[in-house]
């Protein structure tokens, strides 16, 4: 690890402009992700900006029935939140799946977000990968890509987004709340992590020196049904081969609205819009969630190894639905 | 880059003057020659590291030390009051819940913590119905302690010594 400086400013402004006037600065929050890199070499920066002890660790109900999450609050707090678990259990559910009992006490909100891919080749400094080294080649391609994306990847990198939160936050409409060098902006969940495209080293849309304060979820009335299924590889504390976040609510045998996102396939939660289009108005029925899945995985491109996340995404996709449809209150 | 930081083991206080890349364990274990928390992996996965920090489980081969400046720690080997074992020590003693012994503290403290956790309701993974308090059956102990390795495998031993100090709080 290369020396570093470390600052626990006053303030978010201040910690917002030291880290957008310092190229080599980033923020520190719980650190399992980042300071594991910094141990690996995958990062280096000279000047760690603490801000754990700066954003909220509160979560507010907002007017509408839903709760502003302060980025400073624990995976684990989050997850055991009484609300949270009554109105969004696929939050929950996302957050229990995730990491293991001891890393989700360290880690905050923001920083989950923000973790990086698991790519082995991300992870080894002694192997090419554009996300790390932008130019020098892919090794996933044409090696260990048994994990790797099946939807929306490009040459330059087929790595997956690792977050389990962030699959959660994109099928319940939620918002993001940054503080950057020239104010506040908010960032809709679906839209913060990007696709690689040509420039697979940035995750997503934020700027340097942007900084997550908050994530607000809008009131769903039927997010109490909602759930959250991963399959992975052993039985706990690994991640996501593929996951679906759901949520469905029915009205007289007929599907009058739903929200999924799938992890594990793309560079980015995949908001599966395709295939809620395809079910609003239709009966509430294995067959019609069978096709909807089969629609929004029309345009994968499995990878040699991969295949097999595709047949996987539309199962655990009408698992989850046929589930939530049975669940007591549907009509 | 170095800081001044106390951190307060197994109601001990200690001031030192850390580099900024010391991890939490790494201070325990080679400034303050405190060894009860093992380094296994380094990163993260295996949770022989595991002390409770300000009272929650927590890895310390992630942690930076200097981030943690006025920590109230405790170790497995504070876990102790007196010269008598805590019931985890005891239970583990009882249920062969090692063999070599290397990830014991980590699983000591994780479960302490794990128990924790249980008592104020918080849910996990296999947990069924996110509204009700969750009972500590093998199933839920293995899915709260999947941080912990154990290369020996005594999983089940482990498991069974757990159970008996969980059915004990809760009875």
């Amino acid at each position: 690890m290369i020396p570093f400086d470390y600052r626990r400013p006053d303030d978010i402004g201040t910690a917002v402009a030291t880290v957008t006037g310092n190229p080599r600065a980033a923020f520190l929050g719980g650190g399992t992700n980042l300071v594991d890199h910094m141990k690996l070499g995958v990062a280096e920066p000279e000047l760690l900006v603490d801000v754990t002890g700066l954003t909220s660790r509160d979560i507010e109900r907002l007017p509408d029935g839903g709760l502003r999450v302060g980025a400073g609050v624990r995976n684990s707090d989050l997850a055991a939140d009484p609300l949270v678990r009554e109105r969004f259990p696929v939050l929950a559910q996302a957050l229990l799946s995730g990491a293991s009992g001891q890393l989700r006490n360290l880690a905050t909100t923001g920083g989950n977000l923000l973790q990086r891919t698991r790519c082995v080749y991300f992870q080894d400094v002694t192997t090419p990968c554009n996300k790390r080294e932008p130019g020098q080649g892919c090794s996933a391609l044409e090696g260990y890509h048994r994990h790797h994306a099946v939807l929306g990847a490009s040459r330059q990198c087929v790595a997956v987004h690792p977050s389990d939160l962030a699959v959660a936050l994109a099928a319940l409409d939620a918002v993001v709340r940054v503080q950057g060098p020239g104010g506040e902006r908010t960032i809709p969940a679906e839209t913060l992590h990007r696709l690689p495209g040509e420039h697979p080293e940035r995750d997503t849309v934020l700027e340097h020196g942007e900084l997550i304060t908050a994530v607000d979820l809008p009131g769903l009335p039927f997010g109490p049904r909602s759930r959250y299924r991963k399959a992975r590889d052993r039985a706990s504390f690994a991640f996501a081969l593929v996951s679906v976040a759901a949520a469905l609510d029915v009205a007289g045998g007929l599907v009058r609205d739903v929200r999924i996102a799938f992890g594990g396939l793309a560079h980015k939660p995949w908001r599966a819009r395709l295939a809620e289009d395809a079910l609003r108005g239709r009966p509430a029925a294995p067959d019609e969630f069978r096709a909807a899945a089969e629609a929004e995985l029309a345009d994968a491109q499995p990878l040699r190894d991969n295949g097999f996340k595709v047949p996987m995404a539309r199962n655990m996709l009408v698992s989850v639905l046929t589930e939530l449809s049975a669940e007591d209150g549907a009509a | 880059m170095e800081s001044e930081i106390s951190l307060t083991v197994d109601g001990v206080r200690h001031d030192l003057v850390v580099d900024t890349r010391v991890s939490l364990l790494d201070a325990l274990r080679e400034r303050l020659g405190i060894t009860s928390p093992k380094k296994g992996c380094d990163h993260g996965q295996c949770g022989t590291c595991t002390v409770l920090l300000d009272g929650r489980r927590a890895t310390t081969c992630l942690a930076l030390a200097v981030a943690h400046d006025g920590a109230d720690i405790t170790t497995s080997a504070g876990l102790e009051s007196g010269g008598t074992p805590h019931p985890l020590h005891q239970a583990f003693l009882d249920h062969d819940g090692f063999q070599c012994g290397y990830c014991t503290p980590g699983q000591i403290c994780s479960a302490a913590g794990m128990l924790d956790e249980a008592e104020s309701g918080w849910p996990s993974a296999v947990t069924t119905d996110l509204a009700r308090d969750p009972v500590l059956d093998a199933e839920e102990i293995r899915e709260r302690m999947s941080g912990n390795l154990c290369r020996c495998g005594a999983y089940v031993n482990i498991v069974a010594a757990i159970s008996e100090v969980a059915g004990r709080r809760s009875a």
